[in-house]
């Protein structure tokens, strides 16, 4: 409950919080049994144990039973910073989308949390919600409306597409920026559901740029060629318009000792990293 | 030098609470610097930690790896501070090291690395994941017919965790004595105290119908702690389970008992008093 941040919603709503101790594992399980009973439950735990310990807990009595439950991983990705690996959530995803069933949804700003958690109460079945401590400026218009499984583009560009989700997209905006100012016109690609994909974006992005640099808050390992995103994208892309990709994210190893901002910076993951990767790929496209 | 190497035969009580306020102080002072940390589980464990490294392991810094050495999991990794201090203390590392805790690319991460420190002996701070690798190097040893012991400390609000249940039948049903469980019993985990949360008690019966030998002391009396660990195993074909009662944040009057001490960090001043109050360990 104090990893999760619901004291305010404990004061407003005392008989709707059930804090039920240190214990993912029963946790999820207890939350399958209430949608069984009707309820909606928002099952709300840091994302490295939620996921880690309660895999199968996911897996089997959420994702498998189509129970209708909301699964709320919290401070992901290398939020945990110094806490270290244990800590850190940078497998969930390549885990979470290896399960069939499960929505996956990655939000990259506060406008589109506020939206997707009420995307998730409003359908019916298991969502996971990959959410994030580490501050984010706002990426999106106070219009925008979050969809389900609808990737958004920020910024319009030919030359290349930049693809991340959650706490990552601000830092493609900034490199699409330092990207125009070495001449070249990048796109970037919000793909904050990671399931289901919308494929129509992604191939969009490789027909009409031609090379793809993703980027993610998590191992590039675990798929085909990438862990959460980038093997997504790279999964999509292979089969129907497979174009020189770079896959952004921490390289199959344990981080070392580090806050999250040292760590992010150590792997590459800043605006500067990111528009070296673009020219990188940029410079071996064959599409035009 | 190491001024708290060699204990030279006086494994008093005196002496093993001079220690453990060294500990206490060294911990408070990492949390500080480092800006990151769980005074309220260092604290309460800190008189623990010294009557395992002063008094009951039979450890070797200099071969921090020797096969027949006693082993000791610290379950809850959180409170790291603590037993990178004592490790340090013990001399399995220069004290010096310690300030280096949570610097970028430093070995002494938020949670204890056996890949990286020397005389860690697991990777822990998720919770629940220390008593069943004891129960594993308490059956190795068994299996083996060896001497060396295994001692794991978990906290309290760990026991939420059903992993430990699981190891707990295990160990009974192998019949590990040479498995002694210390559990911190300070009665508060993160935000508020367990038997708001999920209810512990009675403990020490679900510890005695799972097969063990149980015994409860202060853990804060050195003298009791030493003397317990010193009598392991209680019983005969069971495996020990010492429930320490203890106060979290023991030793700082602001700290003692206040869940919200759990992982703050005290600021300047709160550093300074708590260091005034902790006077008079062996390092002044
Ligand atoms: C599996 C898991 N879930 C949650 C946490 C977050 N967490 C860290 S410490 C803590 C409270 C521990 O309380 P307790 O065991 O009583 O420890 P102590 O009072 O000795 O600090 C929690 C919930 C964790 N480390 N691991
Ligand atoms: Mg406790």
């Amino acid at each position: 409950m104090g990893s999760s941040g619901l004291s305010r919603f404990a004061k407003r709503f005392p008989t709707r919080l059930v804090n039920v101790g240190i214990a993912e594992q029963n946790m999820v399980g207890i939350g399958a049994g209430l949608a069984n009973g009707g309820k909606i439950p928002f099952v709300c735990g840091a994302a490295c144990f939620l996921t880690a310990r309660a895999l199968e807990q996911i897996k089997v009595d959420a994702a498998y039973s189509q129970a209708n439950v909301k699964l709320c991983g919290m401070s992901s990705g290398l939020g945990y910073g110094p806490l270290g690996p244990t800590h850190h959530s940078i497998e969930d995803m390549a885990w979470l989308r290896a399960i069939a069933n499960l929505t996956i949804i990655v939000p990259a700003d506060a406008l589109e949390t506020a939206q997707a958690v009420r995307a998730a109460a409003a359908m019916e079945g298991p969502v996971f919600l990959r959410l994030s401590r580490t501050p984010v400026p706002d990426v999106h218009p106070p219009e925008y409306v979050f969809q389900t499984g609808s990737a958004t583009i920020l910024r319009p560009g030919r030359d290349v597409t930049l693809i991340a989700n959650g706490a990552m997209v601000w830092r493609a905006l900034a490199a699409a920026r330092l990207l125009a100012a070495e001449g070249l016109s990048a796109r970037v690609l919000n793909l904050s559901t990671l399931h289901p994909l919308d494929l129509k974006a992604i191939r969009d992005a490789a027909e009409t740029t031609g090379a793809i640099v993703t980027v993610e808050e998590h191992s590039t390992r675990g798929g085909l060629g990438g862990g959460g995103l980038g093997g997504a994208v790279a999964e999509a892309t292979a089969t129907t318009c497979p174009v020189p990709m770079r896959i952004l994210g921490i390289p199959g190893t344990f981080a070392p000792t580090g806050s999250t901002e040292w760590l992010l910076e150590y792997f590459g993951l800043t605006p500067e990293g990111i528009r070296d990767a673009a020219l990188e790929v940029v410079g071996v496209k064959v599409r035009p | 030098m190491n001024i708290y190497a060699e204990p030279e035969g006086a494994r008093t009580g005196d002496r093993l609470r001079y220690l453990a306020r060294d500990i206490r102080r060294q911990s408070l002072t990492m949390v500080h610097r480092a800006k990151v940390g769980h005074p309220g589980g260092d604290l309460s464990a800190a008189d623990i930690l010294a009557a395992l490294y002063f008094s009951a392991l039979r450890v070797d810094p200099q071969r921090p790896t020797a096969p027949d050495r006693d082993r000791f999991i610290m379950s809850k990794g959180h409170c790291c501070c603590a037993l990178y201090t004592t490790l340090a203390m013990r001399g399995f590392f220069p004290f010096s090291d310690l300030a280096d805790y949570a610097q970028p690319l430093s070995p002494l991460n938020g949670h204890p690395n056996r890949t990286k420190v020397a005389g860690v002996e697991a990777n822990t701070r998720p919770l629940g994941h220390g008593l069943p690798v004891a129960v594993g190097a308490a059956l190795a040893a068994k299996l083996d017919g060896a001497a060396w012991r295994t001692f794991v400390l978990t906290g309290d609000g760990e026991l939420q965790e059903g992993s430990n249940w699981e190891a707990a039948m295990a160990a009974a049903h192998f019949g590990l004595e040479n498995l002694t469980l210390i559990v911190d019993r300070n009665r508060i985990q993160q935000g508020a105290p367990t038997e708001t949360i999920i209810r512990l008690e009675p403990l020490a019966e679900k510890f005695r119908a799972f097969g063990w030998a149980v015994r409860e002391i202060d853990g804060h009396d050195c003298t009791a702690l030493s003397d317990t660990f010193a009598a392991v195993p209680f019983e005969p074909g069971r495996p020990n389970c010492v429930i320490a009662g203890t106060v979290k944040g023991k030793g700082v009057s602001f700290i003692e008992n206040r869940a919200e001490w759990h992982h703050h960090v005290p600021t300047d001043g709160e550093l300074a008093a708590a260091l005034e109050e902790l006077k008079g360990g062996l390092d002044r």
